[in-house]
């Protein structure tokens, strides 16, 4: 029998089946919904056959690990040869209390770092503007200058270890201060490893921390590319982001469609530059949000992989095939923790790391219980890396590679999510591109629209949150909560104070100077930077020079 | 109530860009028959009772998740006090912790509605609040 003739005779005994067994016991025991739908509020079947991947070509669309399309992981050994990077995005008040929290983290066993910055430090603020009333250290640690940084890796080790900053705006006048401190502890910047977030797009997009327009903001990006590739060849210049899109309230297919589209705009970007794509684009790292839905959230990665490997070898035409991989971290959903109940959200959490360790990530953040409550006590934190451990020692999940390949289920909806993704690509390019699309809103209104579907669905008890709208308990809460030091504002403040009166004030004018004029023509910023930044000059300093230079954006109000 | 419709501003204050349940709030209110001004993100105290008076409206909710509250809706609470908005009923959503609750209402923010509320409940605290 060909295939052809093998799939004929499946589809009939599936209908044969439809209408005998499965008829017989829909007529006694009819199903418990009607409909049953993903996280995404996407339809799933009651049973998926190899009629569903009828399509699939194991070589074209499958491979090997390792090799090209990459679908069934990015090496050819994947967690047997080693296991993911334990990396908890941590921040909180004073560069010295998370300093503390850092050191804690790699006493129990993380294996890298991932710095969470206080909102004003993610605007270009230093701690005193009085733009940051209220907001020192709250949802992260303050960064002012070069002397918190230094203060921030006091004692560890940042030629052995790699650290992720989530900075966007001022990504790289925060990248300076990690190379400015590294240098003055004499280690050479090239060996430095890590990831920078740098990721403006997304800004616009979903999490809502730009500060210029998109045009100078990304030239500051490739800005930092270029120099990434000269200087820093172990540095990831960009994690290109679903996981704040997913977090505002996005399905999967939008995160990974919007997140891929982001991507293909910065390669485009660095290729006017004039770089070479096989430079920058082995440096181009992702970042991928893992939510509830178990099977929905193993195919994105999946298909994550396989559309980026075409895109960069079949469209940009990258010869060196580390352009062609795509590497990502993955951090649980921050979106379904619920505040009722919060232990719940260790189960939760545990799942959704099961789903990024098996659709491949190399590195892993996984939340705390408490994080709907408050930034993460010592006690949660450590039993949010505690579940990344029993994955990674006790589940057998990381025995083989890409377990659930072949999965009926599994590829139809790596399938399904790439002709969604390839969809989403076409919208956004009759919209004139990534830039236009964002300012006539167009991904605003989509992620808002699915916001408050997913919001109806669970008002309306289509959807089940375990302790929300089902299994209610009024007990009071029980876990401990994180207490940040009521005096750190004073300290912070008192730093920045002794920095600015001690500094040599004469070089930060002349430094600050000659960036305005590189801001002002076409140069790249990154050196000029580093040299505002040796000499003490505040965050504040560097991106108000820029903000004068060019201008803030307003986005468009979207509801 | 008469049959006028409810205005209803909502407001993102501090630097705050989480804007999901903002905007979630926002289209539920809506539906629910209010009119309904949302300012978008990064809205000092003076922006928000400044938007208020001038959009005259019933009801002010704050959505913050940053944390920066306990600076924040003071500051606003004294400014609708100054431009005579005392009537209008302030509602606020977000992180915002159990033991800041008493403070808050005693400076006059009535509803405060943390995670896994529906927007039912905020509807019918609305309708059944308004002056």
């Amino acid at each position: 029998m060909s295939d052809q003739e093998k799939l004929a005779a499946l589809r009939q005994q599936r209908e044969q089946w439809a209408e005998s067994t499965l008829q017989r016991t829909l007529d006694r025991h009819p199903e418990r919904q009607d409909a049953f739908m993903t996280t995404s509020s996407a339809p799933v079947e009651r049973l998926y056959t190899p009629l569903d991947v009828a399509e699939l070509d194991y070589e074209r669309d499958l491979g090997f690990p390792g090799e090209y399309p990459y679908t069934r992981g990015a090496h050819a050994t994947m967690h047997r040869g080693r296991l993911w990077t334990m990396r908890m995005f941590a921040g909180f008040g004073t560069a010295e209390e998370t300093n503390e929290r850092y050191k804690y983290l790699l006493a129990h066993g993380e294996t890298g770092l991932s710095v969470a910055f206080d909102m004003p430090t993610l605007y270009g603020y230093d701690t005193d503007d009085p733009q940051a009333m209220g907001e020192f250290g709250k949802c992260g640690v303050a960064i002012s200058s070069l002397a918190d940084m230094e203060a921030l890796f006091d004692g560890i080790p940042v030629d052995e270890i790699t650290t992720s900053m989530t900075i966007n705006g001022p990504a790289a006048v925060v990248w300076a201060m990690y190379i400015a401190m590294a240098e003055k502890r004499g280690i050479p910047i090239e060996v430095l490893g890590g990831t920078i977030q740098n990721d403006i797009l997304k800004e616009y997009i979903a999490q809502k921390e730009f500060i210029f327009p998109p045009q100078p903001s990304m030239r500051l990006v490739v800005d930092t590319f270029e120099f990434g590739s000269q200087y820093l060849p172990r540095w990831n210049t960009i994690s290109i982001s679903g996981y704040h899109i997913r977090e505002a309230g996005s399905t999967a297919a939008q995160e990974l469609a919007f997140t891929l589209a982001d991507g293909l705009e910065y390669v485009r970007w660095g290729l006017e530059r004039g770089l070479d794509i096989d430079e920058f684009a082995p440096r181009l790292s992702f970042f991928f949000n893992a939510h509830n839905d178990f099977f929905e959230e193993i195919s994105k990665f999946r298909a994550a992989r396989r559309i980026w490997a075409r895109e960069m070898r079949e469209t940009f035409g990258a010869q060196d095939p580390r352009s062609w991989l795509l590497r990502f971290h993955t951090q649980t959903a921050g979106c379904s923790l619920t505040a009722q109940q919060p232990e719940n959200n260790v189960v939760r959490t545990a799942w959704q790391a099961l789903a990024a360790v098996l659709g491949g990530t190399q590195s892993l953040h996984t939340n705390s219980m408490d994080e709907a409550l408050s930034l993460p006590s010592e006690y949660a934190v450590k039993v949010a890396l505690r579940t990344q451990q029993l994955i990674a020692h006790e589940s057998g999940v990381v025995n083989t590679i890409d377990p659930l390949a072949g999965s009926y289920f599994v590829e139809a909806l790596t399938n399904r999510l790439e002709r969604e993704t390839y969809g989403y690509f076409q919208r956004i390019e009759t919209l004139g591109g990534v830039i236009p699309a964002i300012e006539k809103g167009f991904f605003q209104r989509e992620i808002a629209e699915a916001a408050y579907r997913y919001q109806t669905e669970i008002d309306a008890r289509q959807r089940i949150i375990v302790g929300v709208n089902e299994h209610v308990e009024d007990t009071p809460i029980h876990i401990p909560l994180l207490v940040i030091d009521p005096e750190g504002y004073e300290r912070q403040v008192a730093r920045l104070d002794q920095v600015r009166r001690e500094r040599d004030n004469e070089r930060v004018g002349t430094t600050l100077e000659a960036l305005r004029q590189a801001a002002r023509g076409t140069e790249n910023t990154m050196p000029h930077i580093l040299d505002c930044v040796r000499a003490y000059a505040t965050l504040g300093e560097i991106v108000g020079i820029f903000r004068q230079v060019f201008g803030e954006y307003r986005e468009p109000t979207i509801v | 109530m008469t049959d006028k419709k409810i205005r209803v501003l909502i407001a993102k204050p501090g630097l705050d860009g989480h804007d999901r349940g903002a905007k979630v709030i926002a289209r539920a209110l809506r539906d629910a028959g209010m009119e309904v001004i949302y300012t978008g993100i990064r809205q000092t105290p003076e922006m928000i009772s400044e938007a208020a008076l001038q959009e005259d409206v019933d009801v002010v909710g704050m959505s913050i998740l940053s944390g920066a509250h306990m600076t924040l809706f003071p500051r606003v609470m004294e400014l609708l006090r100054e431009n005579d908005m005392d009537d209008v009923l302030v509602v606020a959503g977000g992180i915002i912790p159990d033991e800041d609750v008493p403070a808050l209402h005693e400076m006059g923010v009535q509803g405060i509605f943390g995670p896994g509320t529906s927007t039912g409940e905020i509807v019918d605290f609305v309708r059944q609040n308004i002056l």
